[in-house]
This record gives C-alpha cells, sequence and structure tokens, in this order.
C-alpha cells in the first residue's frame, strides 16, 4: 500500500510528466487556452493512460519476454495504444455518447502522445507489476492533468497582461511554463526513503 | 536460435499482433457502427458543400446534423438560396422562413491615387501580417491593405483586389460573412443584396485628419443626412452610416455627397468587369 502511494505521488508531483520529465509538452501548449478545455484533454489522458498503462503490461509480459523482444517494446507500445485508443473512441460513441462528445476530439490527439508512451515505458522498465503500473499511468495522467490545468489558468491571467511585443505569444508563454516548472521543482527535495 | 529465428520470430510477432489488432478494429467498427439519421445525409447533398463556416458550425456535415437535431434553422446557411432552405426545410418537416439576401461590402474607397501611404510595405503579402507593422502602409487607419486576405478566405471565391482594394463580385457572394471575420480592418459589412447604396469608407477620423489622408474618405460634413429625407443615413464617430431598413434607394446623397463616396453598384461592376 505505501508502494502504491509512493509511486502515486511521486508521478504527480516530484516527476511530474510535463514540469520534471518534459513529457506531453505539444498538449500543454496546444491546449491550455482555457482551464475548461484544459481539463477535457486532462481527462481523456487519464483515461487513455490508465487503460493503456494496463494492455502495454499484459503485452510486455506475456508477447514480449517469452519472445525475447523487448529491443522492440517501443514500436509494440505504439501499435497497441493507438489501436486501443481507436478502439475505445469507437466503444466510447456507440455506448456513451456524453463522454464521447466530452472527450471526442482529445481522444485521436492523443492517439501519438509521447506522455502516453512515456508512461508505458517507464513503467515496464521501472519493473513495476500489473497493480502498480496501472496506478502509476493513472497518477501520471494525474499529474499532467493538474499541470495543464493550472497553466491554463496561468494563462487565463496573462491574456491581460501588456508584454513587450518582443514577448508576445509564444515567448512569454514558454517563460510562463519555465515558471511553473521551477515552482514545481520545489516538490523534487522530498524524500520518503 | 539462428539468424532465422531471430528476423522470422519477431516478424511473426508483430504480423501476429498487427492482424489481431486490425481485425478487432475491423469488428468493433461493425459491432459499435452509430445509426446515422438518413436525413443528415439528405441535407448534406442540398447544402453547397463549401464549408464556409458562415453558419457558425464547423461544416456543412455538422450544421447538417444541428438542422436535423433541431439546434439550428435552416435558413442558417446563408449560402442557400431560397429553394434549398425550402427543400431542407420540407425534409424536416418545418415551415420555410423568409431570408434576406444578403452580400459583402468593402467600405473603402481608398485606391493608391486617393488614399496616401506612410510607408512602402514588403513583407509577407497578407492583410493581417501588414496590420501588425503600424496598422498598415495606408495613411489612414481605416484603410483597406489590399492584400487579400478576405480573397483568400472567400471559399466562393467572390473578391478580388482591384486597383489596391478589394471588391466583391456580387452575382458570386452567398453572403456567408466569412470575409466579415477575416479583414483585420473590419471593412467588410454585409448588407441587404439588393439594396443600391452604401458609404465607401470607415475612417472614424475627424474631417481635417481624414482630409489629409484620403481625397475620398467621409469627412463627416453631414450633407447626406441633410439631404436624406427618410433619416436613412447619419452621421456617427465622424462616418456616415445607412440604416438600410429605412433606405428607399432614391439617391438624393449621392450626388450630394462632396467627397463621392456614396456609391451604388452599377459602377463598381462595371470597374469588375474592366478587369476581366
Amino acid at each position: 500500500m505505501t508502494n502504491i502511494l509512493l509511486i502515486m505521488f511521486a508521478a504527480i508531483l516530484t516527476e511530474n510528466f510535463i514540469f520534471s520529465k518534459f513529457y506531453g509538452i505539444c498538449p500543454f501548449v496546444g491546449v491550455s487556452d482555457k482551464p475548461s478545455t484544459a481539463l477535457g484533454m486532462g481527462m481523456a489522458v487519464c483515461f487513455v493512460m490508465t487503460v493503456s498503462n494496463a494492455v502495454t503490461y499484459l503485452i510486455y509480459t506475456y508477447l514480449l519476454l517469452p519472445f525475447d523482444l523487448i529491443y522492440l517494446r517501443t514500436i509494440a507500445f505504439i501499435l497497441v495504444i493507438a489501436s486501443l485508443v481507436q478502439f475505445i473512441e469507437m466503444f466510447l460513441r456507440r455506448y456513451i455518447p456524453q463522454l464521447y462528445s466530452a472527450l471526442g476530439i482529445y481522444l485521436p490527439l492523443i492517439t501519438t502522445n509521447c506522455a502516453v508512451l512515456g508512461a508505458a515505458l517507464l513503467s515496464v522498465e521501472e519493473g513495476y507489476n500489473f497493480i502498480e503500473g496501472t496506478i502509476f499511468g493513472f497518477a501520471a495522467a494525474l499529474g499532467f492533468t493538474l499541470a495543464i490545468v493550472i497553466f491554463a489558468g496561468v494563462r487565463e491571467r496573462m491574456k491581460y497582461a501588456d508584454p513587450p511585443k518582443c514577448f508576445r505569444g509564444l515567448g512569454i508563454l514558454l517563460i510562463a511554463a519555465c515558471l511553473v516548472a521551477m515552482a514545481f521543482s520545489g516538490f523534487s527535495g522530498i524524500s520518503f526513503e | 536460435m539462428g539468424i532465422l529465428g531471430v528476423i522470422a520470430v519477431p516478424v511473426l510477432v508483430f504480423i501476429g499482433l498487427g492482424a489481431v489488432m486490425g481485425i478487432m478494429l475491423a469488428i468493433a467498427s461493425k459491432a459499435f457502427a452509430v445509426k446515422k439519421d438518413p436525413r443528415i445525409d439528405e441535407i448534406s447533398d442540398l447544402l453547397p458543400g463549401a464549408n464556409c463556416g458562415g453558419c457558425g458550425f464547423a461544416g456543412c456535415g455538422a450544421f447538417a446534423e444541428a438542422v436535423v437535431e433541431g439546434k439550428a434553422s435552416p435558413s442558417k446557411c446563408s449560402a442557400s438560396d431560397e429553394a434549398v432552405v425550402g427543400k431542407i426545410c420540407a425534409i424536416i418537416g418545418i415551415e420555410a422562413t423568409k431570408t434576406v439576401r444578403m452580400r459583402a461590402q468593402v467600405m473603402c474607397s481608398g485606391t493608391p491615387e486617393n488614399a496616401r501611404k506612410k510607408y512602402i510595405y514588403s513583407g509577407i503579402p497578407d492583410c493581417i501580417s501588414a496590420a501588425t507593422l503600424g496598422g498598415g502602409d495606408k495613411l489612414c487607419p481605416n484603410g483597406c491593405i489590399g492584400l487579400g486576405t478576405c480573397v483568400r478566405s472567400c471559399v466562393f471565391d467572390a473578391i478580388s483586389v482591384v486597383d489596391g482594394v478589394a471588391v466583391v463580385d456580387y452575382e458570386k457572394c452567398r453572403g456567408c460573412g466569412v470575409c466579415v471575420s477575416a479583414c483585420p480592418k473590419k471593412l467588410i459589412e454585409l448588407i441587404p443584396f439588393d439594396s443600391r447604396h452604401w458609404v465607401g469608407c470607415k475612417s472614424v477620423e475627424n474631417g481635417k485628419t481624414t482630409r489629409s489622408y484620403c481625397d475620398v474618405g467621409c469627412i463627416s460634413c453631414r450633407i447626406c443626412e441633410k439631404s436624406c429625407e427618410t433619416d436613412a443615413i447619419s452621421v456617427n464617430d465622424n462616418v456616415a452610416y445607412i440604416v438600410y431598413d429605412k433606405c428607399v434607394d432614391c439617391g438624393a446623397c449621392v450626388s450630394k455627397c462632396p467627397r463621392g463616396i456614396i456609391k451604388s453598384p452599377d459602377e463598381i461592376l462595371k470597374s469588375l468587369a474592366g478587369v476581366k
């Protein structure tokens, strides 16, 4: 139990995907306009990352390990995650249309997201078991959601700021992201060993 | 394991994995197929299919869906004429409402010989880009930049730049209003299709300043306002504006305007024909 809590704490705060590992920067910059869209993206990532971590663990343990194909894990995971997201999308569209219309536009975006692939790869590299791996995926996605929503809030405030002309747009955005990342790095000193 | 095994095993495993995933997706797409209302396709076929976005939906398909769900009125599609709107109304079983056909009009007359420039622009040939450089190369902050951002935004190919100012081909214009939002200077307005008069200026500067910018700018002298018998034209913010509900197209203001900027379509149609 403590083990799982530690994994979650690390994945959400100290080893935050966006601010300390720099995974998923594309959606972080792309869909952090408004907290509501950021939250939608975060939910979609939570959903996909949890399921994909569970499935990739099974693929890794029961297909890649027995055939000694660990060196091909990246390509195998990409294949599995991409088809899994497509499958989930079709399933949601048919049976849970409300969820589909909420997540719909974000799901195809994360088909090939590096954060989803990164979570799957890290999970097997750390040697997590099935439960730990799934929890790790969920927690990492929660950390992603936390970061993207916080940053969306920062961006909303930035709209009313009046930075010098040369900083406008992406420039001030990256500076703000840097400051938020520095704030997050305060967590990295925490240790439970 | 020989060299053959080293290559064959991964290839086979991945072929198998790919096949399983492919078959799973193929089955899923059949099993989870969503039944679509056949009326959506019927309406999509009737719509122009230009995906101009003037209705406020993502495209003609999304608009057809919204019409079937009752979320949008068929007359919202300004690119369809009355006959098409009537047919769509018949498909979903509602009364057709009458719509006024609109056309886009560029409210600027500042051709190079009339409007003076403050610098020579040689950057990216796009109005939005030019507008970020001191508001464009014309002295007048409300003048047509003439680099054709509206031309590229129009899916009906109805706009062209003639003599440095954008001109709308009324026959091709469907009044969707995409150019209205594309213009960084907000110079394009939708006016009723059969209205014959408009004010070819949007300068909100006072008369003296406008005079220094351009030879055909509205100097807010209010002569048109006094000459109008139906109170259809008035000067607000230093520029004359026609209220089309009141305008009876008598043309009294046209000859009175000392700057000659109250216009009627014939001359513009002629100038457009001259280019062709």
